[in-house]
């Protein structure tokens, strides 16, 4: 089969990718919301050696000024930029909403919809203090859920592992092995929020907070801004950026209540993504040299690897044990310390994509991946409910 | 007073939390494939067919997953911590949230046994909780 690189005359490209400085996960100058997208726009764009005047695309997701002008937060933000996109994407799948918006973005580019594309994430909810435990309101499908108590998101996370526990044998101290490696990465990294030394034994010691998950297995919560820019190929080169190529990608979505999962033991929504991505960009598991895979909490990790095929269902455990995925291990993986250890505003999936670009452009400081070529940014949203997977190369 | 949340019912559901009121448990089945489902839709998520009944469930079935909330979700729960949250396979194959009840997070497995107990937490809600119905498991 063709790969994308001779099937497409117009090839999309991220040229451009910042990310705001946290102190003690919350942004180092307060900002707003609008305020924290627009400085990253500015940043990635300054980058690609590009500005607001050239912006025709916006694509965001968020959960900022809701109820209120979040709700239409493309509509909002094009306003607050001063700028009229011709192409606009809002899709909102959760955390893995910007693997989505690349992909739609590269559709965009390369039909000619619109030449720069910008992505952008904020969240303030830490400096807000707004996240919760607490449910969802109890209407339409969440009269089946809200009245249980199951804590959001972690209790649905909380069952799958138990699952595939279950099914597996899976352990604790295999998905502890996933937080210490993410760790590991996070104290190479500078701009990582937790940086101290962490044990296995001291992620199995730390609170419970929804049996078998411990607070540790968990992600941290954070503020966080991010922004991305893709153009075409052609204009990348005018540019004199090195660009990044989209290769492959593929979405999908399965529930949003627990209860209706497929499989509480299985990612169907990442079998589905991955297949595709993988078939477009025409590249075995082999050619992967670095993986960044949405990490929400630890069994997210797991049941990603196996969905995408890195291993056989139900040996995720297996997988990821002896620091395999920690630097010097042979599966370098969520390089930058991911959502448990660098950071997680609540929606985390643009970050996978700022440090895949960072790994591809060889910019990555005492974290790079020697070599790195190829990487696989995969998103999960939602309670296990929805991902996109992207494919991504240097060359 | 009951502070924890309460369903907002609508046409959809309405049946369902009618007869659980009356300590049925009344789920949808398909007059096509003969499965079925769980909660209600206005199409059979199995074969898409739109002729559907309200049919009585036998109430029993066994822990499909489970958590055990060390923390409340939310203040009214406080005192209920902690609690255990369980995904139940009715025997009849689908699948629905639930608490198990009357009995302490480590007697709870998955593959337990367990029947539909109901409670009534207001005069207009009842909530289809779950007990374990077999013996402990050796080892326990």
């Amino acid at each position: 089969m063709g790969t994308r690189t001779s099937a497409v005359a117009r090839e999309a490209v991220i040229v451009g990718v910042a990310e705001a400085a946290l102190v003690d996960g919350m942004l180092a100058t307060p900002m707003s919301p609008l305020q924290v997208q627009a400085k990253m726009a500015h940043a990635a764009l300054k980058e690609a050696g590009l500005s607001l005047r050239d912006v025709d695309g916006l694509l965001t997701a968020g959960m900022w000024g809701v109820p209120g002008v979040g709700q239409l937060p493309t509509v909002t933000l094009a306003e607050y930029l001063n700028i009229v996109p011709r192409f606009i994407d809002g899709t909102n799948i959760g955390g893995s909403a910007f693997e989505l918006h690349v992909a739609h973005a590269a559709m965009a580019i390369e039909r000619g919809l619109c030449e720069v594309a910008l992505i952008t994430y904020g969240s303030t909810q830490k400096s807000e203090r707004s996240r919760t435990l607490g449910g969802r309101p109890a209407t339409l499908t969440m009269q089946f859920e809200t009245p249980w108590g199951l804590l959001t998101p972690i209790g649905g996370y909380a069952m799958a592992a138990m699952r595939h526990m279950h099914e597996f044998g899976t352990t604790s101290e295999q998905l502890a092995e996933i937080a210490v490696a993410a760790r590991k990465w996070a104290m190479l990294n500078p701009a990582a929020t937790q940086r101290d030394p962490l044990q296995i034994a001291d992620v199995l010691a730390s609170p419970m907070i929804s049996d078998p998950l411990h607070l540790l297995d968990a992600c941290l919560v954070t503020d966080g801004g991010g922004a991305l820019v893709m153009t075409s190929a052609e204009h990348a080169r005018t540019l004199g950026v090195k660009p990044v190529y989209v290769r492959g990608f593929g979405e999908a979505a399965t529930h949003w209540t627990v209860a209706a999962m497929p499989d509480l033991a299985r990612l169907t929504a990442a079998e589905v993504s991955g297949r595709n991505a993988f078939a477009m960009a025409g590249i075995s598991h082999d050619a992967i040299d670095v993986v960044e895979a949405y990490d929400s909490f630890t069994i997210t990790v797991l049941l990603t690897l196996e969905a995408l095929g890195f291993c056989q269902r139900g040996e995720g455990g297996q997988f990821v044990s002896a620091q395999r995925t920690a630097p010097g291990g042979a599966f370098p993986m969520n390089t930058n310390g991911g959502g448990l250890s660098y950071a997680h505003p609540g929606m985390y999936g643009i970050f996978l994509l700022i440090e895949a670009v960072r790994q591809l452009r060889g910019e990555a400081g005492a974290r790079q991946v020697i070599g790195a070529e190829t990487a696989l940014v995969h998103g999960t949203g939602g309670t296990l409910s929805s991902g996109a997977t992207c494919i991504l190369s240097g060359r | 007073m009951y502070e924890k949340p309460l369903p907002v019912i609508d046409p959809d559901t309405a049946p369902y939390w009618d007869a659980l009121r009356q300590h049925r448990l009344l789920l949808k089945r398909c007059l096509d494939c003969n499965r079925f489902h769980f909660y209600p839709r206005a199409l059979c998520p199995h074969c898409y067919s739109d002729s559907l009944e309200w049919a009585e469930v036998s109430g029993v079935g066994e822990i499909y997953s489970y958590t055990v909330a060390r923390r409340p979700a939310g203040p009214a729960f406080k005192a209920d911590t902690p609690y255990i949250v369980a995904v139940v396979a009715l025997d009849e194959g689908p699948r629905m949230m639930t608490n198990i009840v009357g009995t302490a997070p480590a007697n709870v497995q998955i593959g337990r046994r367990v029947a539909v107990s109901y409670d009534d937490v207001t005069d207009a809600v009842t909530l289809p909780k779950f007990k374990m119905t077999d013996a402990i498991m050796p080892g326990k």
